[in-house]
Formats: C-alpha cells, sequence, structure tokens
C-alpha cells in the first residue's frame, strides 16, 4: 500500500530548549486508520500541527500526497483535514456558515449539496441554521469534523476526537470514522482511550518523550506483544502450591479458589499441558478453565513504561 | 492565488460586521455627531474662521480621519485577535493559503469597513455644515491609503496582543492621543513655533493635513509630504507583518 503521508528525520525543539520531536520517522498507508497513542506531552499534538503547518519543524522533511508541506504547502494543506483536541469553534456564526466557510478557506468552489451531505453524515442537518454556541459539546464536537471535511480531504486528522464525549457519542463518532475510511479517507487518530485504537486502528504507533516507540498492525502487535492468561477454577480451596509447581509462577486467587498462570503466546511451548499434568499429580482438581488475552491497554502501558 | 479563500475570509469578517452593525457604524456616527454638536455648533460659533473656513467645516476632515483611523486599527485588531483568542487561528494556519492572501482578507474587510464608515461620517458632517469638496478623488485616495495602513497597523497590534488589555493599549494610549494631537480640531500654524516642530514629528498630521488638502486646498505640511509620510508608514507595516510571518511571531510556536 503507498504512503500518503511520509514523515522523516523529523525533530521539533522549542524556543525554550525542549525536545519535543526527536527524529520522527512514520508511513502512513493510503486508507488505512491509524492510531496514535501516548501520554501526556508525548509528541502527539506537536507532531499533527507539524504536518498540517500550524507548528514549524526544526528538522525533518515531511510529504502529504507526495507533496512537500513546506514547499508545496498549497498542495499539501488541500488535501488534509483537521479536528484539533481543543473544541475551537466561532461562537455567533450558524452551522451552516462556519462550515461553509471552511470549504472556502481551502480555496474549494462553493457545493451546497457537499455541506449538505457533510452535515447530514454527522446528524447535524437540523442544526444547521443554529448559532454555535447554542450548540451542546458533543454538537461542536461534530462541527468540528464537518468542517475539516467541507473540502473533501483525502486525510483527516482527529486529535483525540472522544475526549471528553460520552459512551453512546463516541460510539457514534466511531461510526462516522468507520463511514469515512470506507470513502476512502486516511484516517489518523490520537487518543488516550486505548479501547478505540482497539476498536478503530488498522495499525498503531506508540510516540513517548517525543519518539516513536513502535509502530505494527493492529492484530500483529496483539498478538506479537500480547500475553495471555489462564485462569484455572479449582474444585476446593488450596492455601499453598506444592514445589512441583513453583516454575510456572501461579496466583492464587479468590481465596485459594483459582489459579492464574500468565503465559506468552509468542513463545513455542505455551506451558499449559505440562501445568495441566502437574496439578493432577499434584492431586489439585478443577472445574472449569478460561483463557483472555492481554489488552492493548496493558501493551502500551508495558511499552511506555520500559521506553 | 487562493481567491476563494480571500474572499471566504473577507465575506466572513464583513458578515461580522452585519451582524455588531450598531457597534461598528451606528455608535462611531453617534459619537462623531457629537463631535459636530459640542465643537461645532457650541464651541465652534465663538472661534473665527481658520485659514478662511468655518470652524465647524475645517473639522470635518479631523473628525473622519478620528473614526477612520481609530476604526481601522479596531477592526483589523479585533479580526485576527479573535480567531487567536478562540482557537479557530488553527483553521486558517491549515489552510493552503499564503501570508498575503490572509492580511488581504483580514485588513481587505477592515479597511473596507472604515472606508464605509468615513463616508458614513462624511455625509452625516453634510447634515450639519456646508461641504466642498476640492480634489475628491485626492480625498477618497487619502481615506483608502490611511484605511488600508491602519488597518495594517492593527493587524499587527491583533497579533501582538496576547489579552484584551494589550489589545485596547496601544490605541488608547498612543492613536488617540496622536490623533487629537494632529489637528483634528485645529492647525498645528495655530500652535507656538516650538510645539509646531513637535507636532510634525506627529505622523497623525501628515495624514489630516493632506486630507484637509484635499476638502478646502489648506493644509499644514505639503501634500507631496503628506503621501510620502503615509506610504512611509504602510511600507513600515507591510515590513513588520512579512516579518511576523517569516517568523511565525505569536502564531506558530
Amino acid at each position: 500500500m503507498s504512503s500518503i503521508i511520509s514523515v522523516a528525520n523529523l525533530s521539533k525543539t522549542y524556543g525554550s530548549g525542549f525536545k519535543a520531536l526527536k527524529n520522527i520517522n512514520l508511513d502512513i498507508r493510503r486508507g488505512e486508520i491509524f492510531a496514535l497513542l501516548g501520554p501526556n506531552g508525548a509528541g502527539k499534538t506537536t507532531l499533527i500541527s507539524i504536518i498540517c503547518g500550524i507548528a514549524n519543524p526544526s528538522e525533518g522533511r515531511v510529504l502529504v500526497g507526495g507533496e512537500n508541506i513546506q514547499t508545496s504547502y498549497r498542495k499539501a494543506r488541500s488535501l488534509i483535514g483537521l479536528v484539533p483536541q481543543e473544541l475551537h469553534t466561532d461562537a455567533f456564526e450558524s452551522v451552516w456558515a462556519t462550515v461553509s466557510f471552511s470549504r472556502g478557506l481551502f480555496g474549494k468552489p462553493k457545493n451546497p449539496d457537499h455541506i449538505e451531505k457533510v452535515l447530514k453524515d454527522l446528524s447535524l442537518w437540523d442544526k444547521k441554521d443554529n448559532k454555535i454556541i447554542t450548540l451542546s459539546g458533543g454538537m461542536k464536537r461534530r462541527v468540528m469534523i464537518a468542517k475539516a471535511l467541507s473540502h473533501e480531504p483525502q486525510v483527516l486528522f482527529l486529535d483525540e476526537p472522544t475526549a471528553g464525549v460520552d459512551v453512546e457519542l463516541r460510539k457514534g463518532m466511531w461510526e462516522v470514522v468507520r463511514t469515512l475510511q470506507q470513502s476512502g479517507v486516511t484516517i489518523i487518530l490520537t487518543t488516550h482511550y486505548i479501547e478505540e485504537a482497539e476498536e478503530m486502528a488498522d495499525r498503531i504507533g506508540v510516540i513517548n518523550k517525543g519518539e516513536i516507540v513502535l509502530v505494527e498492525d493492529k492484530a500483529t502487535l496483539m498478538q506479537k506483544l500480547g500475553k495471555k492468561r489462564l485462569t484455572v477454577h479449582l474444585q476446593g480451596k488450596v492455601t499453598s502450591l506444592p514445589d512441583s509447581l513453583a516454575q510456572y509462577e501461579l496466583d492464587l486467587c479468590d481465596d485459594g479458589a483459582t489459579l492464574v498462570y500468565d503465559y506468552d503466546t509468542k513463545g513455542e511451548r505455551t506451558g499449559i499441558t505440562s501445568l495441566l499434568s502437574d496439578l493432577r499429580n499434584a492431586g489439585i482438581r478443577f472445574n472449569d478453565l478460561d483463557t483472555t488475552q492481554s489488552s492493548l491497554e496493558d501493551i502500551f502501558v508495558d511499552l511506555v513504561r520500559t521506553s | 492565488m487562493n481567491h476563494r479563500a480571500i474572499r471566504a475570509i473577507y465575506l466572513f469578517e464583513m458578515a461580522r460586521t452585519w451582524r455588531t452593525l450598531l457597534q461598528s457604524i451606528v455608535s462611531p456616527v453617534v459619537s462623531t455627531s457629537l463631535y459636530f454638536v459640542v465643537f461645532g455648533a457650541a464651541i465652534g460659533s465663538r472661534i473665527s474662521q481658520v485659514e478662511g473656513v468655518s470652524y465647524g467645516t475645517f473639522i470635518v476632515p479631523g473628525l473622519i480621519m478620528l473614526s477612520v483611523l481609530t476604526q481601522s486599527i479596531a477592526n483589523a485588531s479585533f479580526g485576527i485577535y479573535f480567531p487567536k483568542f478562540t482557537g479557530t487561528i488553527y483553521e486558517i494556519l491549515s489552510a493552503p493559503i499564503s501570508y498575503f492572501e490572509i492580511v488581504l482578507g483580514y485588513v481587505g474587510a477592515a479597511a473596507t469597513k472604515s472606508i464605509i464608515l468615513g463616508l458614513i461620517i462624511l455625509a452625516t458632517a453634510g447634515l450639519f455644515v456646508p461641504l466642498h469638496i476640492h480634489h475628491p478623488i485626492w480625498m477618497l485616495a487619502f481615506l483608502v491609503l490611511t484605511a488600508v495602513t491602519f488597518s495594517l497597523f492593527g493587524f499587527i497590534i491583533g497579533i501582538w496582543a496576547d489579552g484584551f488589555e494589550k489589545l485596547q493599549m496601544i490605541p488608547m494610549l498612543v492613536v488617540t492621543p496622536l490623533t487629537f494631537l494632529g489637528g483634528s480640531f485645529y492647525s498645528i500654524d495655530m500652535l507656538p513655533a516650538g510645539w509646531r516642530t513637535v507636532a510634525l514629528l506627529n505622523p497623525v498630521v501628515y495624514l489630516i493635513s493632506g486630507f484637509r488638502w484635499s476638502f478646502y486646498e489648506i493644509a499644514d505640511v505639503s501634500v507631496s509630504v503628506s503621501i510620502g509620510m503615509t506610504t512611509a508608514f504602510l511600507v513600515l507595516c507591510l515590513g513588520a507583518i512579512w516579518w511576523i510571518f517569516r517568523t511565525g511571531y505569536r502564531l506558530k510556536n
């Protein structure tokens, strides 16, 4: 798959001397949903701001659709729609006026049909004549998405799109993002909500302290770094475990009613067969087993801790 | 040239004027009318003619300039400061639009508003005193040049200001005194010799003098000096804006 965004050796040092980005190299594939994860202050917003033209890079090069964001900024920027993290909206303009303004700003001829479609897709059509100040926070967020989509961008940046919105609205937003992807738009989202990345993304990048720690297909990442947990529900409670089971580093939980065994899916041998055999030899009987896979959140926390 | 973007900014800013008609147009017209009542009728009736022109008529160009200067600065500074304040500036900065086009949109709208306002005040003045404009083309040229120059100046203030207080500071503490002392209500020939020299350091003197010349062919300084000084200030503002965008001063981190 070809890259729609190509970031090479990008660094950003603020006037204060703070290095927000350190030699970032990143390619975003056309048509994918890419989730950029990172703790607060990791450099997510700085990276997006540079790609979109809001901040100047200190070093490095960024291409959007093959166009350099500095020397060919008109072409590059016209491909991008940006929904920033903060709710920055006008107050006294109508929804229709502000979305139409954005289209004009990006140099596109008037197209009321397109604006109508965008507003309908985002369930804003019945609010089109309302002043923005009268809208709820969730609606304002959608107005910002509508503004970003007004000029038919090929790439959409969503910086923390669901920060502070309720669960129902968040799921609605996910639907919108999926529909956009189906229409061919590449989506880059930053998020604190790991479940959001887990739910939405094709690929995941993790940024920490201004450096890209990892970029991986979500499925591969889950598989590669994911750990599984086997929970053994015992027939009777046990107070201690025999030495023959020490090698498995089992945790005795629920007052001795369950045994928990963590194993690595990367390993050729998971150790489950021998564990079950050793349990039987030790005379520990069980009546149920279940396994769970570690979430992206666990993986993320591990990565950030070790990077 | 992204003419659609310039148009979008221009119309967006003009729409703000129509929404705030009372504040943008009616309020300056009312205050100017009050100047006519106080200075023109009440005080002016006790003042003899100034260089062959009745006092009420004499102050018309100065009063128009007073409004055009202050409103150009207010319109342009607020126009660019407000998106900075609300954060919507992100959209302007991320749009495929050059700095020149951004300035054209904002300054064009601010200057248009001031020119309309200046013409409305001129028409209002016509209700109070008899008016005759000797050089209407020059009058319009001075009006446009001043509106554009001070809108650029206002744009710079709007970028520089990081709070509403600063937004008001330069217009209140610098521009208004300079305008009052710039010969809006008197000819600088009426000043003692020493103060006349000091007054010549005030750039507003040249604007008002040139503008008044286009009305009555009377001027404190020669017209070419007026044009030269105004153009110099225009170039200075353009230079400052070029520097702001080149460095991203107060716009980009």
